[in-house]
């Protein structure tokens, strides 16, 4: 068997091996997530939200939408990368794959693609969820595409980076406690950025998670605060700098090898 | 051709621990070897450096030829390792445990469905392909870790203590099975904390101790150019100063009332044990060494 074939059989045996764990584990994976993304879509968009004007010419329900469903995709692809990742290194199985003529990028992308599945199916759980309370419109289908994979990529690749340096489980938790919960609501998933002093406004420009919300909110409603090619921009570069950094952590054997 | 080639192969850990020192060591292709070493001597990291587990400092690593710097990717293909832990997740079942092993090697699911089979049924395992890792018992969960590392139908099985808290009776079983894989042409590689396990398996052996090989040959040579054999002697009567003083030339140390144990060097005969004991009215029931003669060179060789 050639090298390409034995790295698409061990793909989708990862990619397998990550479908079934997802669904068997269901009530922790796919539930909790459309809990949280349900409540937030009630208290924020329709109790608060119906007192509150709309935005770019659509309602505070409807805007914050693509907000919404984004931080699922977020946390979810972080999440599920991250656990899954860390949990085969700390009881070990991860051997199993190391020990294996598989190549660092088919596990890279092995478990990347195990984190997209998770965020795209919660994605599109909340968006059927969401349906009954809102009108759903996609403005540009190839934009929403592409920042709902893209974000997805993104997130689980970081997932990954952040696996591979923990030690412990507790650094899992940390990194997405203290660092992607704050940039994700500092990200303009339930405001405009134009409704921000301009200090704020200026700050939010370092926030990475801006630009996909906004990217994505194009998708789906048209309005964005940052040119949509400015945000493809920032989304690409983000994806090549975590792809760079986690082959060059695999070559090196950083928190895999001794 | 060596299956396995080590040459001058060190390796330093990030705490500054130096696990192998310039260990050299040939393992030719279908060889049952074995390498031997207290704990903590270096037997483990070797294995480690061999499957990727662990990146060597200096040296070079040849497997069939081909080195491990330039193609690992390969040559883990030609490779089935049993470590010495349980590293399969213990909430999946048996079935996916050795298909989805398989798969790491490229081997599609059909295929694995088959080759699971046949190993599963071979290892006894077959009744529980569908149970959870975890219910099954100490010994089953060894035949899994076997089972799992030939599914790729491996040109190379290297085995880190695999019958470690096996019974006897199973271990036995183990061996048949592994001797009939050597027998169709897989080198083995085999770590054990059991000597006499290592006697009974493999031709030729190497000792590990400090990160260095110390000793490296057929177990037979090795063995019969020890100086020196403890042996227990058993009695008819009571063991008496007298007779221990006549025996001075073999240190005798007495055991109990009926029993002792005596130094037999290779230049001496038991003929000789057998007349002091004659001449002191004294008739052996049973002699037997007190440990088996790998046993004693091991632990010769590593107390030295």
């Amino acid at each position: 068997m050639n090298f390409i074939s034995t790295q698409w059989v061990a793909y989708s045996t990862i990619l397998r091996k990550e479908f079934i764990r997802i669904v068997r584990i269901w009530a922790q994976t796919l539930l909790p997530p459309l809990i949280t993304t349900a409540l937030y879509f009630m208290i924020f968009g329709k109790l608060i939200g119906s007192q509150v004007e709309g935005v770019g010419g659509v309602s505070y329900m409807e805007y914050i939408a693509p907000g919404l469903i984004l931080m699922s995709v977020i946390t979810n692809a972080f999440l599920n990368v991250a656990f899954s990742f860390y949990s085969s290194k700390f009881q070990r199985n991860l051997e199993e794959l190391l020990v294996a003529p598989v190549h660092p990028f088919t596990i890279v992308l092995g478990f990347v693609s195990g984190g997209i599945m998770r965020a795209i199916i919660i994605g599109i759980l909340s968006l059927i969820m969401m349906s009954f309370f809102i009108p759903i419109s996609i403005a540009h289908i190839p934009a929403l595409i592409f920042f709902s994979v893209g974000t997805s990529v993104l997130f689980a690749l970081g997932g990954l980076i952040n696996a591979i340096y923990a030690t412990k489980f507790d650094d899992l938790s940390l990194f997405s406690t203290f660092f992607l919960t704050p940039l994700t609501y500092f990200g303009g998933v339930f405001y405009s950025l134009a409704l921000l002093p301009s200090i704020w406004q200026t700050l939010s420009f370092i926030n990475p998670i801006v630009y996909l919300v906004n990217g994505f909110r194009y998708g789906f409603l048209g309005i964005s605060d940052v040119s949509v090619l400015v945000c493809a921009g920032v989304l690409t570069g983000l994806i090549i700098l975590c792809i760079t950094w986690l082959l060059v952590l695999f070559k090196k054997g950083k928190g895999l090898k001794l | 051709m060596n299956a396995i080639e080590i040459k001058n192969l060190t390796k330093v850990f990030p705490n500054g621990k130096k696990a192998l020192n310039n260990v050299n060591l040939s393992i030719p292709q279908g060889e049952f070897f074995a390498l031997l070493g207290p704990n903590g001597a270096g037997k483990t990291t070797t294995i480690n450096i061999l499957t990727g587990l662990v990146q060597k400092t200096e040296g070079e690593v040849l497997v069939f030829g081909e080195s491990i710097s330039k193609n690992h990717t390969y040559i883990k293909s030609l490779i089935g390792v049993v470590p010495q832990e349980f590293n399969f997740s213990i909430f999946e079942t048996i079935l996916d445990i050795v298909v989805t092993q398989a798969g790491y090697y490229g081997v599609l699911r059909k295929d694995a469905l088959v080759r699971a089979e046949e190993v599963l049924k071979k290892l006894s395992l077959w009744e529980k392909r569908n149970d959870a890792a975890r219910t099954l018992s100490g010994g089953m969960k060894r035949r899994l870790m076997i089972a799992r590392a030939l599914m790729h139908d491996p040109k190379i099985l290297i085995l880190d203590e695999p019958t470690a808290g096996v019974d006897v009776e199973l271990r036995r079983d183990m061996w048949v099975f592994l001797q009939e894989l050597n027998k169709k042409g897989v080198t083995i590689l085999l770590t054990t904390h059991y000597l006499e396990e290592a006697e009974q398996l493999c031709k030729n052996m190497a000792v590990i101790q400090m990160g260095e090989v110390v000793a490296q040959g057929p177990i037979k040579e090795l063995v019969s150019n020890q100086e020196t054999q403890l042996f227990v002697v058993d009695v008819v009567g009571t063991v008496s100063d007298e007779l221990l003083k006549g025996l001075s030339v073999f240190s005798p140390k007495k055991i109990d009332d009926n029993t002792f144990e005596v130094l037999v060097s290779k230049q001496a005969t038991l003929t000789q044990l057998f007349d002091i004991c004659k001449s002191a009215h004294i008739e052996p029931l049973s002699i037997r060494p007190k440990s088996n003669r790998l046993e004693e060179f091991f632990i010769q060789l590593t107390q030295k």
